[in-house]
């Protein structure tokens, strides 16, 4: 028996997000406010999702924490622990075996499926933001949809460098109405966002939590001339050798060496598995 | 003047194992409401009759005192105001106040004097918790976030939910509950008969 209420927060708390989370699906991209609370690790190291998920998991659930794609960094192990520790559930790296996969910046390679709920950590939930530093203001905006400032921002990026430059935090429209900040992941993960799983953002430090359900639709926004592009670096994955995953780029020598390899780490590490070698692999480097 | 005794039932039928049991219930609540059209299994909450064990797990897993609660019809009675006294401590109100309400389709209308939110706040919307018969994957077909391609669910109506829809983004969600099954349909989703 944990020493900690399951999930660590206490029953009203978690009524309070739950009540905000369903909120958040009915509206979809509206962040809903909510009293977030103090966690037990700094903000910025995805308080809100961890308060979204504790709201979220259940006794019988597996948990999956990523960080950047990684399942074995240091956000991504304490945050595992955490619940482990608090709620005594059982947890993977496996991305098909997580019915919660709460995330920093990636949407997990593999496609989700009904069943399961991808957790968000937001740092800046409203897109506006840097536009319009004003709450007030920037709620007005979401309210009359009048969205042309950021229409104007990435106008500015075409005029400047010939094309649209923003490569993560790349805003969607949700369902025809809002203007969402997809927290930091990458542009080439936008596309995945009309997916089968829950969607569920939060941020901690903001106090909001937003949601996309499942099969929803979510545009990136762009202009008819300047059309979308979910770029990836021009480049296998040199331990897998997969050409359609988001690559990370490393540095390995001090002579400027540099490898690119999947982010997502699990599904780098399945393929290997699988028998699939990229330039550095163990084996082709020998 | 003595005061009321409260009835004995009152004091019982919360959740045996009140994290744990409200977590699968909110599970179950948040699947129905992202999956509009879909059945769900929510159990573990007794609350005194007409209430139904699916209506009474999901006030205890979504509500307490931060949270006026409206009661409609054969749902107004001392028996079930003192159960949620004890067991909730949610403030029972009128509907212009509620955040939730509960009742049958026939004693919550006219559904329009319930708060659909402002344009700044969506989110300040009552939820309905309507007791149904029972419940089947039948009659009005749904489209909309959380379902594929189109779903069906026997809603107890047609028109409300259509002018419901066409507030969007503000609007009621609502709740359908049936013994141990739950359903939902958030106002983004769009009714048409089948």
């Amino acid at each position: 028996m944990s020493d900690y209420n399951f999930a660590y927060l206490d029953e009203q708390t978690k009524r309070m997000i739950r009540r905000a989370i369903l909120k958040g699906i009915a509206v979809p991209g509206y962040q809903v406010p909510f009293a977030s609370r103090e966690m037990p690790m700094p903000y910025g190291w995805g308080t809100g999702g961890v308060q979204v998920s504790a709201a979220c998991l259940m006794p019988e659930d597996t948990l999956k924490v990523i960080d950047q794609g990684a399942d074995d960094t240091t956000n991504a192990v304490s945050i595992r622990k955490f619940f482990e520790k608090t709620a005594e559930i059982a947890v993977t790296e496996k991305t098909r075996e997580a019915t919660v996969i709460q995330t920093r910046h990636r949407i997990p390679e593999e496609p989700l499926k009904e069943g399961q709920i991808l957790v968000y950590q937001v740092p800046i939930p409203e897109p506006l933001r840097f536009l319009e530093p004003r709450e007030t203001e920037t709620r007005k905006m979401h309210a009359l949809e009048e969205y042309g400032l950021m229409h104007v921002k990435l106008y500015e990026d075409i005029a400047k460098h010939g094309h649209i430059a923003t490569s993560y935090a790349y805003p969607v429209k949700v369902e025809g109405h809002y203007v969402m900040d997809p927290s930091p992941i990458p542009k080439f993960d936008n596309p995945k966002m009309e997916m089968a799983a829950i969607q569920l953002f939060g941020a901690g430090r903001e106090q909001r939590i937003y949601a996309v359900p499942p099969y929803t639709k979510v545009v990136s926004l762009d202009f008819e001339d300047h059309p979308f592009d979910p770029s990836k670096a021009n480049h296998p994955c040199d331990l897998c050798g997969a050409e359609h995953t988001y690559l990370d780029e490393v540095i390995i020598d001090d002579d400027g060496g540099r490898m690119f390899v999947c982010s997502d780490t699990d599904y780098c590490a399945e393929r290997q598995a699988m028998g699939h070698r990229g330039r550095l692999s163990p084996e082709a480097a020998e | 003047m003595p005061a009321r005794q409260m009835s004995e039932q009152s004091l019982i039928g919360a959740f045996e194992t009140p994290p744990q049991d409200a977590a699968r219930a909110f599970r179950a609540a948040l699947e129905a409401l992202a999956r509009p059209g879909t059945l769900h299994g929510i159990k573990g909450g007794q609350a005194p009759a007409p209430v139904s064990e699916a209506a009474a797990s999901l006030l205890l897993t979504l509500c307490d005192p931060e949270t006026p609660l409206c009661l409609m019809g054969a749902h107004d009675t001392r028996e079930i105001r003192d159960w949620i006294a004890f067991q909730i401590g949610a403030p029972i109100v009128g509907p212009a106040k509620a955040m939730f309400a509960l009742g049958t389709w026939d004693a919550l209308q006219p559904v329009t004097v319930f708060p659909i939110g402002t344009a700044e706040y969506p989110d300040r919307s009552t939820t309905l918790i309507v007791e149904m018969e029972a419940l089947s994957q039948d009659g009005a077909q749904l489209t909309g976030p959380g379902i594929e391609t189109t779903a069906s669910l026997s809603l107890p109506a047609l028109e409300p939910f259509q002018m419901n829809a066409m507030l969007f983004p503000l609007g009621l969600d609502f709740y359908f509950t049936s013994g141990t099954q739950i359903a939902g349909l958030p106002r983004s989703t769009t009714v048409e008969a089948n």
